[in-house]
């Protein structure tokens, strides 16, 4: 663990507590809505000194304004995990709290997300979540975005101390650790401290979880261990098209065949899966597929199950993650203790087991390593080939990669899926080799995708 | 009356695909007593209530303080001096409507002062932050009343739990990454026949290369078995050489190629844990030689009537062998040929069912009871973290001794740390233990001043409330029984003690 980190971390906290200490003065103080020992249960770490504590903490009734004042935290998802880190959070004294969520609220959330009540159905996460939070927390400010993670740049993300994700998305939270990597400043090759924005992340999945904290650019990222996250497996089409064995693959069967061909609720309706009517048809025609092959066991629950691609959720998981997150925030912020270094794993489903290890950086990972990704082809390979390497390979797992390289001094699109009329234009391109297309040994290609905010550059070296 | 249901199931949906309905309805017919609303307690409960849980019921005889309302999310200010429990009941109960809440302003003491029987109504009692003295005298009361008692508490930057229970039977343990029982070493008779009607040699390639793995295995070893006198492949030598012979029976082409046959790659990678040979654990056979499996009365519970009645298929019914599981890994093949594989271990196992189901019902008549009974046909089952415990029980005696834990109060820490000291040397004395407390934990465990923070209180209320879970609907096997959280290093630790 890097302690000049910490230092300049502690310094940048003592000038903003400077700064915030002189605008109080001007305006006046705050109304907080204090009560006698509202915080004592975690002054004895912010006040005392202790045998664990990290070698740069010192005790001091300051650090406590800084929670309360100046540390500002951002909060990804108000979901699951987020209802419960926004929590944690407002009562371990933070009170600048941003959450951003793009969803609304479903009646399937409200077992666990109790943020939420049958009559916020339908509204905002972000706005639901940051209301209660306000009113049950007295001086909290939780401040709401109804948005995406990618509608902010770097100017938003830039003001947080600490920024802590609960995620439901692999690709959500690669592209937040690819934007906390664009914000780091090198100086002649050396890692300014100052930029650096601690990553605390956590996931859960049924009895699973695990947090983990990130130091962007010092500690593995999340695309250092894309490993541990095993590409989802589909089925394969053969085996949904002709050879179902599972009631799953009847489901699949109807989802990704017979909707298409039969349109059942008219042309260009795509199959809604929040929409009961919709799983209801789902349901009954795979019943009807599984009759066919004498498969047995398709319910409605295993239909939408299959559908919505649902991962069981119960609050108890959530609340442990959540909770072990939070701890992290708290130790980084007022440096009392060292933080988890740097991975945890969580399970109940027999007892309560955990596994805590250091995940190491991956020397030539593709987002934070700064080491060009080599590509090794034959000139005779298709672009496909290329595609597909990007997609499959286990510790690219891209999803749906744009590629360019400049090519006769212009820069040109070989092959982008996002945009209909692009792909079309693009796609002969897939099957004509890398020689055709006119492109030479050493070539850098600049592949943009939705699992990072910026572009990978790539080394097209050809094999003989 | 529907629509409540339909709403329920809508709500529940996410949980429901873990416990299934009849683990919900467990869950709604319990009813919980949570002793002391501090944050541990409260985050505890809301992970019961959020689920579901049928009622609560808080036991707290304290006072709302202002210290109380800071790191807990189920009192507001504006609580501060009334009742505890009644004030937590208030906004624990908001959270869900189908749940129902009480409380009673009464410390536990009193109540077992006056109405030790109070706490038998329930399903599971848990204590929270409760001075060691009032967790033995609950604790008596609990086991002798047959009722399991949670012991929970947040210590500074350590959670802790204990589980109190004479006895817990798991019906559904879900285990994680059982093998498979596909019985290849002694195939029952329709398996056999099952075998038999394949002819690998004969068939055309299309059908070669859809032929589960497991008939492949099979066939592979009775030729294995003709020319090893019907031993399996015991070491990872013959392992191997078991596999290459797998390997030689894909097809090749023209050019002497073999052919992607990817069902035959299965069979190979197969080959470790598909040969296990069937036969009862140790742990299964301590079930079996149980005292309550060996006398059956009309007030043995469930889960022991059906473990007699499994024993008495083993040994009658099954030569030897449990009933047969009947689900089978998916594995690449046409539609029909997995069916019918399916279906044989499927029947079979409905079949052993059944006649453990006979069993059951023998035994019912037999000490006069006669009720409808589901028979399911599954049945298999100190540096660090101690030093944590040690001090635990340490910082108790402290209580017990000057009524007040060490360092609350600022001036207090660097004094209570000798005295802390004293407490932590007469228990390692008593205990006869030869362990060496470092003085660092001490120092430490005075900072703490007994506080709890929110953090700590909700990683163990999340951990504790799934354990009660566990317990109500008797499926997924419960900690076992001393459980311990370093918030510190994020590590955990679990002590049968």
């Amino acid at each position: 663990m890097n302690l000049l980190l910490f230092s300049l971390f502690r310094e940048k906290k003592r000038r903003r507590v400077v700064e915030l200490t002189e605008k109080m003065v001007v305006d006046g103080g705050r109304d907080g809505g204090e009560w006698d020992g509202r915080w004592n249960h975690i002054n004895m770490f912010l006040e005392r000194p202790g045998p664990f504590t990290h070698p740069d903490f010192e005790p001091s009734t300051e650090s406590l304004q800084f929670l309360l004042d100046t540390c500002k935290i951002l909060v990804i998802g108000a979901g699951g995990l987020g209802c419960e880190l926004l929590k944690d959070l407002a009562l371990s004294g933070f009170r600048h709290i941003h959450v951003v969520d793009m969803d609304t609220i479903d009646v399937s959330n409200l077992n666990r997300q109790f943020l939420f009540r049958l009559k916020d159905v339908g509204r905002p996460k972000a706005d639901i979540a940051a209301d209660f939070i306000n009113g049950r927390i007295p001086g909290c400010n939780v401040v709401p975005h109804f948005k995406k993670i990618q509608d902010f740049d770097e100017s938003f993300y830039r003001q947080f101390h600490i920024i802590v994700c609960g995620l439901d998305s692999i690709i959500a939270r690669r592209w937040m650790n690819g934007m906390l990597l664009s914000l780091l400043v090198y100086e002649d090759g050396v890692l300014d401290p100052s930029s650096i924005i601690p990553l605390i992340d956590g996931g859960t999945e049924g009895f699973k979880g695990n947090a983990r904290v990130i130091f962007p650019g010092m500690t593995a990222c999340i695309d250092c261990t894309l490993e541990l996250y095993p590409p989802q497996i589909n089925f394969p089409m053969c085996t949904i098209a002709s050879m179902p064995r599972l009631p799953e693959h009847c489901v699949e069967y109807v989802r990704m065949l017979l909707w298409p061909k039969e349109k059942p609720f008219g042309d260009g309706v795509g199959l809604d899966a929040d929409d009961p009517e919709h799983i209801q048809w789902v349901y009954q025609k795979s019943q009807e597929r599984a009759a066919e092959f004498s498969i047995t066991g398709i319910t409605y629950r295993l239909t939408q199950g299959v559908v919505k691609r649902i991962i069981p959720a119960v609050a108890s998981t959530n609340a442990v993650i959540a909770a072990a997150c939070a701890t992290e925030v708290f130790k980084i912020a007022s440096s009392a203790y060292i933080p988890l270094n740097n991975y945890m794993v969580f399970n109940d489903v027999d007892g309560l087991y955990t596994y805590t290890f250091e995940a190491e950086r991956k020397e030539n990972c593709s987002a934070c390593s700064q080491v060009p990704q080599d590509l090794y082809f034959s000139p005779s390979a298709k672009l496909q080939e290329v595609l597909d390497y990007l997609t499959e390979n286990a510790s690219l797992q891209m999803k749906s990669p744009a590629i360019t390289a400049t090519l006769e001094g212009k820069n040109k699109t070989l092959y982008l899926q996002t945009v209909a009329s692009i792909e079309q234009r693009t796609r002969p391109n897939l099957s004509k080799s890398l020689k055709e297309l006119g492109l030479l040994d050493g070539q850098e290609l600049a592949v943009a995708d939705v699992t990072t905010p910026q572009t990978v550059l790539f080394k097209l070296s050809f094999t003989s | 009356m529907a629509a409540t249901k339909a709403s329920k199931e809508q709500k529940y949906d996410r949980q429901l695909r873990l416990w299934g309905d009849h683990g919900q309805e467990e869950l709604e017919n319990a009813h919980v007593c949570l002793i002391n609303s501090t944050a541990s307690g409260t985050e505890l409960l809301k992970n019961l209530v959020l689920p579901g849980i049928g009622s609560f019921t808080i036991v707290d005889g304290h006072k709302v303080s202002g210290e109380d309302v800071g790191n807990n999310f189920f009192l507001s200010n504006h609580s501060i001096g009334r009742n505890r429990a009644q004030a937590a009941t208030e906004l624990l109960q908001e959270l869900n409507t189908d749940v129902s809440g009480n409380f009673v302003e009464e410390s536990p003491d009193q109540l077992l002062d006056n109405d030790p029987e109070f706490f038998h109504r329930f399903t599971l009692v848990i204590g929270v932050q409760l001075p060691e003295s009032t967790c033995l005298r609950l604790g008596s009361v609990l086991w002798n009343a047959n009722v399991p008692f949670l012991v929970c508490r947040t210590y500074g930057l350590v959670g802790y739990m204990r589980l109190v229970v004479k006895e817990h039977t798991v019906i559904e343990s879900h285990p994680d990454n059982a093998l498979e029982d596909l019985r290849l070493d002694q195939p029952f008779a329709e398996l056999k026949s099952h075998i038999q009607s394949y002819d690998l040699e004969g068939m055309g390639k299309k059908d070669h290369g859809h032929t589960p793995w497991i008939i492949i295995v099979a066939k592979y070893l009775e030729k294995w078995f003709s020319e090893h006198n019907s031993q399996l492949p015991k070491n990872y030598k013959e392992k191997e050489a078991f596999k290459q012979l797998i390997r030689q029976g894909i097809l090749k082409n023209e050019k002497g190629t073999p052919e992607d046959e990817e069902n035959f790659e299965e069979a190979i990678k197969n080959v470790n844990t598909a040969l296990n040979p069937t036969k009862i654990s140790s742990g299964v056979d301590d079930i079996f030689n149980g005292e309550q499996c060996n006398d059956i009365t009309s007030q043995t519970p469930a889960f022991w009537l059906m473990t007699r009645a499994v024993r008495e298929f083993v040994q009658n019914d099954g030569s030897g062998n449990l009933p047969v599981r009947g689900s089978i890994p998916d594995m690449i093949a046409d539609s029909e040929k997995f069916i019918n594989l399916q279906n044989v271990y499927r029947e079979k196992a409905m079949q052993d069912a059944s006649v453990v189901s006979k069993h059951v019902e023998a035994l019912l008549q037999s000490v006069g009871k006669v009720f409808p009974f589901y028979v399911s046909c599954s049945m298999d089952s100190a540096d660090g973290e101690m030093v944590l415990y040690l001090m635990l029980r340490s910082v108790d005696r402290f209580y017990q001794q000057h009524s007040r834990y060490p360092g609350v109060y600022n001036y207090q820490v660097e004094e209570d740390i000798s005295k802390l000291k004293l407490c932590v040397n007469s228990l390692l004395q008593e205990y006869s233990l030869n362990v060496n407390v470092k003085d660092d934990y001490i120092h430490e465990f005075c900072r703490y001043g007994a506080a709890e923070p929110h953090t700590v209180a909700s990683f163990l209320g999340g951990s504790a409330a799934q354990e009660a879970i566990k317990i109500i609907t008797r499926q997924f096997v419960p900690f076992n029984n001393t459980f311990i959280y370093n918030a510190m290093s994020q590590t955990t630790a679990t002590f049968q003690l």
